[in-house]
């Protein structure tokens, strides 16, 4: 088999950070993240149909301090995930992908998502009762 | 000069190695998992602090479970597509790389019928 003497685009590492590539490595890891968060609806549904003992003890670990780490995580990475995805939809249409609209979008998505994870942390606490 | 192998032309693949069948779901199960999204955290806020007989009623009402059971069908096919990507990036050696995807494509099936009958349970 022939393989040799093929061109070879340079490495990751000799480019320049940039905005539109930390939100593309980004938009994979999320998708990791919320592959494992799968997995915890799986566990909260499971409990749900197992009996009130069982949902206790889910909702009890969700609702420690690492549970809400892990959903304070899970929810900006759906956020994140769901905003870029959108992104990625409209560049498959061919819309945006002009440099200075992938850009502009790139900011957009990080200011939804935190602007979104926020919004649903209040919305929560407020369903709750414990903002009154 | 071509600068495909000779089994690369035999088996006339290109570079993706398969035809557009992956890409096309990926973004068909992307657009389902958008309205299914908004609705999920609606339903989390919504849900927030309720006791174990309001969740439960809420998931035995028809639409939730239906948009749940819709939304574990994408959710699952959508994440053994995008696994399986990352699995062909980074996993090098066929034998490992075959090995972790047909893994997370029978996890991510089981895992979906697992929660397919929790919603079920509590529905019926």
């Amino acid at each position: 088999m022939t393989t040799g003497n093929r061109p070879l685009s340079p490495h990751l590492q000799i480019y320049r950070w940039q905005w539109t590539m930390l939100l593309s490595i980004t938009h994979r890891a999320t998708g990791i993240a919320l592959a494992v968060g799968a997995l915890m609806l799986v566990c909260w549904l499971l409990a749900l149909a197992g009996g009130a003992d069982a949902f206790a003890a889910v909702n009890g670990f969700l609702a420690s301090w690492f549970g809400r780490l892990l959903l304070f995580g899970w929810t900006w990475s759906l956020l994140y995930h769901f905003s870029n995805g959108i992104r990625h939809l409209f560049w498959d249409v061919g819309l945006g992908l002009e440099l200075p609209s992938a850009q502009a979008s790139a900011y957009a998505v990080v200011a939804v998502s935190l602007a979104g994870t926020l919004a649903v942390w209040i919305g929560g606490y407020m369903a709750a009762g414990a903002l009154g | 000069m071509s600068m495909r192998t000779p089994i690369a032309r035999v088996r006339g693949l290109g570079a993706a190695k398969s035809g557009t069948q992956h890409w096309w779901m990926q973004r068909l199960t992307a657009i389902a998992l958008v309205p299914l999204t908004v609705w999920f955290v609606v339903s989390v806020i919504y849900l927030t602090g309720a006791d174990y007989a309001h969740v439960r009623a809420w998931l035995a009402s028809p639409l939730s479970a239906i948009l749940m059971l819709l939304l574990i069908a994408a959710t699952f096919y959508h994440l053994q597509l995008g696994l399986q990507v990352i699995i062909e990036d980074y996993v090098h050696g066929e034998a490992a790389k075959l090995g972790c995807i047909i893994g997370v494509k029978l996890a991510s099936f089981a895992l979906a019928v697992t929660a397919a009958f929790a919603v079920l349970k509590v529905a019926f």
